[in-house]
């Protein structure tokens, strides 16, 4: 590991802390940022998926060959022509045909793949294609799928993927996938023990949820003799490049991810989705290919878990939580996709930040007859806080206890266990602070009108995924130097905060530092790009990775004048010492004694014992703290978010504005999530494929006052104090907008609020006073 | 398949191409113009990303013929980046940090110079107004409207917007 040494230089020109122009707003605001289909190689054809229109079926036969005679079209690929190798993937559980074989399970899985001159042609071709299937019975929902007797999506065992990251794998139990468990203390006694009116309980029910990135997945893959190159739009290129070798059987070293520009991630856009099939076409056609999804395919490609869960918690007289019991159920579709690590995700964030004398849950990881379901920001936490932060409020309601009072009776305190069995990391910063910081910002106290209420949510999310992160700085004969670090740029401003670090490590201007997407080819190992990992992990070894360049530098300097380290300073770009003064070009220049040559430095960060600090993780605890003002209109049931202020509690902002930014685009996409956003299924047909049916907020749909507020205790492991931000406030939006609206009157178990359930939930509310 | 030949302004060049019947203007300027600053998503003209300027108007070129655009001028980012006049759009997104990963940016810059040229930019309330059909998944909004608001021309009077917001930026 190199050390960071102390940096020679003033607060003044310190680089990080400060709101730098992001470096990518050049090229995205003129339109010349490149995103993956916007590329186009010479010969390159256009590859379309013909998609299962049955939800459950076994696959009789598949005609291609009108679709192969048609003018322009190259090649047409079906699962049976893959069968002589092993054609399954999936990070988590290898369960997934790279092309359906045998029979489909769930309405839009790929069934065929045409390659074409043009793409008018192949989406002409798949109509073309003639598919005979036998109707299996649909296994829809989860109430469905973990019916006694409920007919098996699978019938394999799980075969763990490369990634699962989850220690042994369970084996299947009917349509469960993977299980999480977690008890601690007795359950059973604290809720004997508990008075009847400290008992609350309930059902509740989270829709699935569509990501929209704006950018579908697209990639375009150009398998050539015994090497595939693809670029495409995914967060994990490392990942993915695995998983790809490990499916055609190449070395690592022949398949080559390149990450331009993503339009948008959320998760969506996490671990392998596209790339397989278009690989395979590739592979087949003997030359690239591109697939762009359109939207609707995009939704069936991945999504976030619908989630059935009930809950039970409980308290003494004085306002103390003493138990809570939790049964939950995640939809993870046809094939686990994420769906293994959201179930764990869920089960550490349901006992929610408190100290409990008793916890158990109970988590399950269930097979439907529906698109798969993996990552989309803040998962497991944004399923569980408006929860359990609805029965504490119920609680405290009851106690006659307000809820800011009662959270700051209950909340852990920084060093106490997070889990209740008491594993893994201890609560790394200041809750009570931060809740307090935001309800204020929402004039927590003051009187409110009839109809409208305020709530506040405090919640917690493992982050940080392993801690595995690579990273260089190369610089050259002129001074300027290339970041090389496999964080993928999808928005949320990596490339900037990148640059901000190693120019602070180097004592430069960040004009003078290039950061690009991975190329898996040249760019170092990193582990992926979400759970909020980036700016603490790869941004932490791209400070290492400045700070071994920097040294390197100044020994040039200490061998040139004859002098020690500590005789130098360095102040932009500038070193100094006995008199002598040189920049880096210069220092390079008298080196290799050429007007060429560069000097690389390099950093990594990895697990720090054993099985890793990932199997004591998390990396660090995420704070999901919203407060939040809504009305509600008791004539058509409609919630509107007033106002809201969000913590973000980032130990350091190396870019203030853009951590700002960030908590502002997840608390819309949480508005989106509590009040709107649900992917409809009928009988494993999703009603709503587009966006006119489902609904994504618009600028009209921004509540009156959006508060950003930025918490700095140098409390993180990366780089100056830093962790990661952008997730907490997607979590917290939803509950804070539940909690409100049940202060203003209306208790809800479901969502979205949508105005018919909100408008429903009054009249049964009123029958039953 | 029938094809027709179109004449069309783009960006101040005049360019010719033949094209199918039922070919679309964002392909015709991706895949034959080479123009990519227009995206693709929704395809159903709800998100605005794939908006350009037809002589003057937005339109969702992912549903406009090609055909139906002969004889007209049409303004993509990539020429519209190249005006004066862009400077301030420029300055305005960079400043506020008014984009994350720039999938909308082309359409809301295109979206907000033809409001402004209409007249139609003279508060937040047509900031919000006219970016309806523009969705941006990434930044909440706030951040484009500040920016927005920057642009902003105050009706009756030839002062455009200073930088300074007009309202005080707490939404």
């Amino acid at each position: 590991m190199n050390p960071v040494t102390e940096v020679p230089t003033d607060q003044s020109t310190d680089r990080v802390g400060r709101s730098e122009d992001r470096k990518d707003a050049g090229e995205k605001i003129t339109g010349k940022a490149r995103f993956a289909g916007d590329i186009n190689l010479p010969r390159m054809l256009h590859g379309k998926v013909l998609r299962s229109e049955l939800p459950h079926a076994r696959i009789t036969s598949i005609d291609t060959s009108a679709a192969e005679r048609m003018p322009g079209v190259v090649t047409v690929l079906v699962g049976s022509e893959l069968e002589h190798f092993d054609p399954y993937w999936g990070h988590a559980i290898k369960d997934r045909p790279i092309l359906a074989i045998d029979r489909v399970r769930f309405q839009g899985e790929p069934v065929a793949a045409v390659a074409a001159e043009d793409e008018a042609t192949a989406e002409a071709a798949l109509r073309e294609i003639a598919v005979e299937y036998e109707e299996l019975p649909t296994v829809g929902t989860l109430t469905e799928a973990t019916a006694d007797g409920a007919l098996e999506i699978h019938q394999d065992q799980p075969r763990p993927g490369l990634f699962h990251g989850l220690g042994k794998l369970p084996e299947r139990d009917g349509n469960v996938c993977y299980r999480y468990q977690l008890d601690a203390g007795s359950v059973e006694v604290a809720e004997a023990e508990a008075e009847d009116e400290l008992i609350v309980e309930g059902e509740y029910e989270f829709p699935a949820v569509y990501q929209y990135a704006m950018e579908t997945h697209t990639v375009v893959a150009d398998f050539s003799g015994d090497e595939i190159t693809m670029w495409a739009s995914c967060q994990h290129p490392f990942l993915v490049r695995a998983e790809i070798a490990d499916l055609f059987n190449l070395p690592l070293g022949k398949v080559r991810i390149i990450v331009p520009y993503l339009g948008g991630g959320f998760g969506s856009k996490s671990y392998t989705k596209m790339e397989p099939i278009t690989a395979a076409l590739s592979w087949k056609a003997g030359r690239p290919v591109r697939i762009q999804n359109r939207v609707d395919e995009s939704m069936v490609t991945t999504r976030r878990h619908g989630m059935r869960c009930r809950m039970r918690t409980t308290a003494s007289r004085d306002g103390k939580l003493r138990s809570r019991s939790v049964r939950l159920w995640l939809d993870t579709g046809a094939y686990a996709d994420n769906g293994p690590r959201v179930c764990a995700t869920a089960g550490d964030a349901a006992p929610g930040p408190y100290a409990w004398d008793a916890v158990h849950v109970d988590a399950s990881c269930v097979y439907c007859n529906t698109a798969p379901a993996g990552s989309y920001r803040a998962f497991g936490t944004v399923h569980m806080q408006w929860i359990g932060e609805s029965q504490v409020d119920e609680l405290a309601r009851r106690l006659d206890i307000d809820p800011l009072e009662m959270r700051r009776r209950n909340l852990l305190k920084p060093g106490q266990p997070v889990r209740p069995d008491g594993s893994g990391k201890p609560l790394d910063a200041d809750l009570i602070g931060d809740v307090e910081k935001a309800a204020a910002a929402i004039d927590w106290g003051s009187p409110a009108e009839k109809w409208t209420g305020r709530g506040v949510a405090v919640g917690l999310l493992a982050a940080g995924a392993q801690p595995v992160s690579r990273a260089n700085v190369r610089m050259e004969a002129d001074g300027s130097a290339e970041v090389n670090v496999g964080t993928t740029e999808m928005g949320q401003g990596a490339r900037t905060v990148m640059a901000q670090i190693a120019a602070q490590e180097l004592a430069i201007d960040i004009d003078r530092l290039t950061v690009q997407g991975a190329d898996t080819r040249f760019t170092p190992f990193d582990r992926s790009t979400g759970a909020s990992r980036s700016t603490t992990l790869a941004g932490l070894a791209v400070q290492r990775a400045a700070a071994d360049l920097r040294e390197k530098l100044l020994r040039m300097a200490t061998v040139a004048w004859g002098i020690d380290r500590d005789e130098l300073s360095l102040s932009d770009g500038i070193v100094t010492g006995a008199g002598e003064q040189a920049t880096y070009a210069e220092l390079i220049a008298g080196h290799f004694g050429l007007v060429g040559g560069d000097v690389v430095g390099e950093g990594e960060v990895a697990p720090e014992k054993g099985e890793g600090s990932y199997a004591a993780g998390p990396v660090f605890w995420e704070i999901c703290i919203a407060a939040a003002e809504v009305s509600v209109d008791p004539e058509t049931g409609r919630v509107n978010l007033n106002r809201i202020a969000t913590i973000a509690d980032v130990g350091k902002a190396i870019n203030p504005l853009l951590v700002e930014r960030q908590d502002e685009g997840a608390v819309m996409q949480g508005l989106g999530n509590a009040l709107f956003e649900e992917m409809v299924y009928d009988d494993g047909i999703l009603v709503n494929d587009n966006l006119l049916d489902y609904r994504i907020p618009r600028i009209e749909d921004m509540p009156e006052s959006m508060t950003g507020i930025i918490v700095e205790n140098g409390d993180g492991p990366g780089p100056y104090g830093a962790k990661g931000c952008g997730e907490g406030a997607q979590a917290a939006t939803p509950a804070a907008i539940v909690t409100a609206l049940a202060d203003a009157g209306v208790q809800m178990k479901q969502l979205p609020l949508t105005p018919e359930r909100v408008w429903r939930q009054i009249q049964k509310q009123k029958e039953a006073e | 398949m029938s094809e027709t030949t179109v004449q069309l302004s783009v960006n101040g060049t005049p360019r010719e191409v033949v094209v199918p019947a039922e070919e679309l203007l964002l392909d015709t300027l991706r895949e034959r113009l080479g123009l990519t600053g227009a995206k693709r998503s929704c395809d159903v003209q709800v998100c605005g990303t794939c908006t350009v300027l037809v002589d003057s108007e937005p339109v969702s070129s992912c549903t406009f013929l090609t055909c139906d655009a002969d004889g007209s001028e049409v303004l993509t980012i990539e020429g519209f980046s190249e005006t004066p006049e862009f400077e301030e759009f420029r300055q305005s997104f960079i400043e506020q940090a008014a984009l994350q990963c720039g999938f909308c940016t082309s359409g809301i810059l295109l979206t907000l110079k033809s409001l402004r040229d209409a007249g139609e930019l003279t508060s937040r309330e047509d900031i919000i107004a006219g970016l309806d059909g523009n969705i941006c998944r990434c930044t909440g909004y706030k951040s484009i409207v500040q920016a927005a608001e920057a642009l902003i021309v105050v009706p009756g009077g030839s002062s455009r917007g200073t930088g300074t917001p007009v309202s005080n930026g707490d939404s």
